[in-house]
């Protein structure tokens, strides 16, 4: 049974209609991308899934339960983390006290600081600021801080939204290989990324949204040799 | 800072245990220093600066309670002093009419710390609770709203309360017609309509003031260090992220008004009974609301200090500018002005004052 199975999902902003009917599913300890263009309704999926954004139709089941129409707070309680784009770092407070809220839900003090601890272990950079305001880091600090939070609250499943977004290639380079690492140390991963090359090469499985609705699927491997792909996506002539 | 050593967590402040000791240190050492200035301070300054000096204690408490709306939870709240009007009301009914029922009229009964006076520390209690309940149902809209809507709601509900106080009955003075009235002569409550509810006791001194001051700061900071107060913060700085960390939001919201409200309430119950003041409805209005926002902005937004030092500045300036006489209110709005101009974030900013003294990070 997949940890996170989306069937049929539509979403609307007033008239406007952002997804058309999508289904995916993620396995656990699987990475799956979803690729696209702007404005096709990566981050709308992204937003619907943590309840974000209410579905006008079509379910959402997380980990054997109906998520759809339940509140954000909710859905993170039940270890699906979302790190919305632009990282949504707490700017004035400390990098310390934002890895705290990461923990929010969580009274399990020992495994608290063992996550804190192996997320600041995958990020050596945060480690070194943890006293500093989170608003004076770097572009890049900031968004391993935002994925450090995400982990102490020790997901089952964590989406990330963009993490490349305004990156140098060198730390996009950096990001990748912690997200992968993540993976490896047993965490699911559902990735939306415009940088379609990177996100292929993590993945193992990947999903092309275009206008709302999913033209591909498949094997990310075999997705970046795919001509179409390659043509509309990866720059390829 | 350049490579520190991943493996070894440098000791951080979060999980250290806190024994009862430490905690109950703050509310003996606040008091104390209440009781202190209680004892000293009148006879050798005189009534006049005693009250000035009263009043900063109020203005603290309505600054920094409105501090955990506007400041921490990143509200923007114009109405708090209609919660501490509220507060007024409730106590001064409870501490006036109780009185009457209990000792056959409304003059101040007992001496410090005497049968009247915890009469009237309960009667601010509950006055903060009945506020608390107010800030519930004005907590609600603001799920739905932000920014400047919810900042009308909130004025609107300052504004209707002065309103239906002015339609209030006339006090009742009478020890025997108390002991009679019926309920018609208690619905709407006899608290003195548009002319205000005079003759409540004045037990108002310096050690309940401060007293009350000291609850509310601990509160504040406590409500600050903990994760409850870091949720708050949280929707200030970013209401998605905050959602997307497990953070209820709506509960947040709501409890960050139940809060200020209630201190606000007690505020309102010292306020009430302080010599030379009869609460009156247009206490509850939008020129009161706006002395206390403009002390939180001022202080910086969530600095506990920070506010605490610009409610007695702005307390305070009016009266020392008092030989300019009828200048004086210019010069306040220049000094305003000035202050907006040269530090916008407030005095503090989101500092305490104890973190200017160290490196800045």
């Amino acid at each position: 049974m997949p940890l996170l199975s989306i069937t049929d999902l539509s979403v609307s902003y007033g008239s406007i209609q952002a997804l058309r009917g999508i289904s995916l599913h993620v396995d656990e300890g699987e990475i799956v991308t979803l690729i696209g263009g702007n404005g096709a309704g990566k981050s709308t999926t992204l937003r619907t899934i943590s309840g974000l954004l209410s579905p006008r139709s079509g379910t959402i089941e997380f980990d054997g339960h109906m998520i759809q129409g339940q509140p954000p707070h909710g859905i993170a309680q039940s270890r699906l983390i979302h790190v919305p784009e632009g990282r949504g770092i707490f700017a004035n407070l400390t990098v310390e006290e934002n890895l705290q809220l990461g923990a929010y839900f969580r009274h399990d003090k020992a495994a608290i600081r063992a996550d804190r601890e192996r997320a600041l272990t995958l990020f050596p950079r945060v480690h070194e600021r943890l006293q500093q305001q989170a608003g004076t880091l770097s572009g890049g600090e900031q968004q391993m801080l935002a994925i450090a939070r995400a982990l102490l609250a020790r997901p089952k499943l964590l989406m990330l939204d963009e993490p490349s977004l305004g990156l140098a290639p060198q730390i996009v380079q950096t990001i990748f290989q912690v997200i992968r690492e993540i993976n490896q140390e047993g965490t699911t991963i559902l990735l939306v990324e415009q940088n379609a090359s990177m996100a292929l090469q993590v993945a193992h499985r990947a999903y092309v949204l275009e206008v709302g609705s999913i033209q591909m699927e498949g094997d990310a491997k075999q997705l970046a040799a795919s001509d179409d792909v390659r043509k509309a996506y990866l720059g390829a002539h | 800072m350049s490579t520190t050593p991943p493996a070894m967590l440098p000791a951080t402040t979060p999980f250290h245990p806190v024994g009862p000791v430490v905690t109950a240190m703050p509310f003996v050492i606040g008091i104390g220093a209440a009781f202190a200035l209680q004892a000293v301070l009148p006879g050798m300054v005189g009534p006049y600066y005693s009250r000035v000096i009263g009043d900063i204690g109020i203005a603290m408490i309505l600054a920094v309670s409105l501090n955990i709306v506007n400041g921490m939870t990143g509200q923007f709240s114009i109405g708090h002093a209609g919660f501490m009007t509220i507060g007024g009301y409730a106590a001064g009914m409870i501490t006036y009419y109780g009185s009457f029922f209990l000792w056959n009229g409304a003059s101040v009964h007992g001496g410090f710390l005497g049968s009247g006076e915890w009469l009237f520390a309960v009667s601010c209690i509950v006055g903060g609770l009945v506020a608390a309940l107010m800030g519930y149902v004005v907590g609600l809209p603001s799920l739905r709203l932000r920014g400047d809507y919810l900042a009308i709601v909130t004025l609107g509900f300052g504004e209707i309360l002065r309103v239906v106080l002015q339609q209030t009955n006339k006090v009742l003075d009478d020890a025997e017609a108390i002991r009679t009235a019926g309920w018609s002569q208690w619905f709407p409550p006899p608290v003195g309509a548009a002319i205000g509810f005079a003759g409540i006791p004045k037990y108002t001194n310096l050690f309940w003031i401060y007293t009350f001051v000291t609850i509310t700061v601990v509160v504040a900071y406590r409500l600050k260090q903990s994760s409850l107060g870091r949720a708050m913060i949280s929707i200030r700085e970013d209401e998605i992220a905050a959602q997307a960390m497990g953070v209820n939001i709506a509960r947040q919201k709501v409890l960050a008004f139940v809060m200020a409200a209630f201190f606000a309430g007690v505020a309102g119950g010292l306020f009430a009974h302080e010599k030379g003041v009869i609460i009156s409805p247009k206490d509850a209005g939008f020129q009161r609301s706006f002395d206390y926002v403009i002390m939180t902005v001022l202080g910086g937004r969530g600095s506990i200090t920070g506010v605490m030092l610009a409610a007695t500045i702005l307390t305070a300036l009016p009266e020392l500018l008092r030989d300019f006489d009828q200048y004086r209110l210019i010069v306040f709005a220049l000094l305003l002005i000035v202050m907006m101009l040269v530090r916008p974030q407030g005095l503090f900013g989101i500092h305490e004052i104890w973190h200017f003294g160290r490196k800045r990070r």
